[in-house]
């Protein structure tokens, strides 16, 4: 469209300043207190700091919790994602109506309904005792946490997938049907390494936010199980600790830079 | 006579309560290149399909070989399908592409290797095996598709408008590539396509369908001399139809006129519809032919000029090596033997049909 490099040019200078002000500017900013301490001076301090008990601990948890609820998201929305793209004219229009619909609501809200609903005095446990049945303690625990990143992330998984899984021609299943694979191999062999890069995405983008999440673990969590995103959070809004909080994320980067890293290079794997 | 392969009995598909095919019977013999021609939307992809298994008719039964296999599944079938898109497997390279099925099969890694080199020269692209296919352009993906099939050493291969996507120069080559594959495998091939021109250069049998229905089945000289209703002599080639009186047997009133013809036994003041090719009609002087007329338009085609010529109130398709000036008054002059005479159907319905009672 814009052939002309200069108008390329003015016309891309927003996005420029945009990206300059709201990203280049804070990470330098992170990158510098991350690296100083309260005098300025340079130090790895801060970044080491991470090999503390509490903090690895956190870390540790946050890895745990994020990883498994990446698992079961992938578990959960990969079969979806083949019905979705199998009946691509049918009732899809309902299914993926009833997945984006609680995306329209605030994702507070819906943690603190989820709140209400594991609470131990909360509405499942309501009806549990209504019926008899024995009660479940799950709020406050990690199994909260990852109840509450699989609800919130579980459409980050499923959209990827179902494109990727929609993309695929009927006819190359159906090739490999005629070649002698039965369902399970046609499977294994096509559908599953062509899905790959509609996965990675859905891996990279439930697992980022869930590894750095706070909210979630602070409401699901009470505040007696700490994830990374809660010291950090903490030492930004209660320690005031920049130094600190800046070399925990710089950390915390480095897992996500690491994730990024294993997509591309799957990725280029599969397309080479 | 050939061995018969194939025999399709009573088949009926319907989709969303719209009629597919209705009560088809189709056999197909051994070693034999078989083209279901017709427009889109005739059933012959749903018949190829059938064939193929992935789909199940409605009723009737598919024999293979004298076994019942309507009920089985396309993997267990001997037979391999080329796809109109290709459908190769894009994260494989094109070794790994032609080895599927023999992978599945489990076949040694020497006799893989084998075939992978037997099949690339098989379609003229020794050397390719490590390219990716979407480095390949369409018409080397089509090949790699043809490729992909035989190595699985199918009783048949099934084509489903395998040219479609190419252009008109690489169609006829692949033409003539299909016609030596099919020699030099000795298999039978079962090919769909709505293009008249492809379906008579390839076939030893063409099958002529619409809406479901088989119209005509015969060798391409057949179909195209002899066509057996209007639907099939306006499918296949250029052709003047005209609605027409038989006045008794071997004489036919055509616009008016009386024309010899050969065909016998329509009765007697039958109407019928007569079908003339247009290399056909030859234009003479006026006074020594039939029906008198006038051209009307000129095109020249190359091969030969394509003229319109009004007589007898109706718009005569003509084509001749000698050029008529438009304007120029002749006559029309139609060899017997050239006049084809078919029954008129009565209702659309029974045109879909294609009944010659």
């Amino acid at each position: 469209m814009f052939n002309n490099r200069k108008t390329s040019t003015v016309m891309s200078s927003p996005y420029l300043a945009w990206a300059f002000i709201f990203i280049v500017v804070p990470l330098g900013m992170i990158v510098y207190y991350g690296l100083t301490d309260d005098s300025g001076a340079f130090t790895f301090a801060n970044i080491a700091s991470i090999a503390q008990p509490e903090h690895l601990k956190a870390l540790l948890l946050a890895l745990e919790l994020s990883l498994i609820s990446t698992v079961i998201c992938f578990l959960l929305a990969y079969p979806l994602g083949m019905m979705l793209a199998k009946n691509k004219m049918g009732n899809q229009g309902i299914i993926t109506t009833l997945f984006i619909l609680p995306m329209w609501m605030n994702f507070l809200l819906r943690t603190l309904a989820w709140m209400t609903l594991l609470e131990n005095k909360g509405i499942i446990n309501g009806v549990l005792s209504a019926m008899h049945l024995p009660l479940i303690h799950i709020i406050n625990t990690p199994a909260a946490i990852v109840i509450g990143m699989v609800y919130n992330f579980l459409p980050f998984m499923i959209l990827p997938i179902y494109n990727a899984l929609a993309k695929i021609d009927d006819n190359v299943i159906d090739a490999a049907r005629d070649l002698g694979a039965n369902k399970f191999q046609t499977f294994m062999r096509v559908t599953l390494p062509l899905s790959v890069p509609g996965i990675l995405s859905g891996v990279t983008m439930v697992f980022i936010p869930a590894l750095t999440t706070f909210a979630i673990s602070t409401m699901m969590g009470g505040s007696k199980i700490l994830l990374i995103g809660n010291i950090i959070e903490q030492e930004f809004t209660l320690s005031y600790d920049w130094h600190l909080g800046s070399g925990l994320s710089l950390v915390l980067m480095v897992f996500i830079i690491i994730n990024m890293i294993i997509s591309a290079i799957s990725e280029r794997k599969e397309s080479d | 006579m050939k061995k018969e392969l194939i025999q399709l009995q009573h088949i009926s598909k319907s989709y969303d309560g719209h009629m597919i095919l209705d009560d088809l019977n189709l056999t197909i013999h051994e070693n034999e290149f078989v083209t279901l021609l017709g427009p889109s939307g005739c059933g012959k992809t749903t018949t190829l399909r059938i064939i193929g298994g992935f789909e199940r008719p409605d009723s009737g039964r598919v024999i293979f070989d004298g076994e019942d296999i309507t009920e089985l599944a396309p993997n267990r079938r001997q037979v391999n399908t080329v796809f109109q898109k290709y459908a190769l497997f894009t994260h494989m390279d094109i070794a790994e592409n032609i080895a599927f099925g023999l992978k599945i099969k489990n076949k040694s890694q020497a006799y893989i290797k084998d075939k992978i080199k037997y099949a690339l020269k098989l379609v003229n692209l020794e050397g390719y095996e490590h390219r990716m296919p979407d480095t390949l352009s369409g018409g080397q993906q089509q090949r790699i598709a043809i490729a992909r099939a035989i190595v699985n050493e199918p009783k048949v291969l099934l084509l489903d408008e395998p040219l479609g996507a190419l252009d008109l120069k690489l169609r006829q080559e692949m033409q003539y590539e299909l016609i030596r594959m099919k020699n030099e495998l000795g298999i039978t091939f079962i090919y769909v396509t709505h293009d008249q021109e492809e379906a008579l250069t390839m076939s030893d049998h063409i099958v002529v369908m619409n809406k479901g229905y088989i119209q005509q089945e015969g060798t391409p000289e057949d179909i195209y001399n002899e066509p057996e209703n209007a639907f099939v002599a306006d499918f296949i080639g250029d052709s003047n139809i005209i609605t027409a009186t038989m006045v008794r047997d071997e004489l036919v009133n055509i616009l008016g006129t009386n024309f010899a013809c050969v065909d016998k036994g329509f009765g007697e003041n039958k109407p019928v519809d007569v079908v003339i090719r247009p290399e056909d009609v030859k234009l003479v002087e006026r006074g020594k032919g039939t029906l008198p007329g006038v051209v009307s338009h000129i095109i020249f085609k190359g091969v030969h000029y394509e003229m319109e010529v009004q007589a007898g109130g109706f718009e005569w398709l003509v084509h001749s090596t000698r050029m008529n000036e438009v304007g120029s008054e002749v006559d029309i002059r139609v060899d017997p033997f050239n006049i084809q005479v078919m029954n008129r159907p009565a209702s659309e319905d029974e045109e879909a049909i294609g009944v010659a009672e």
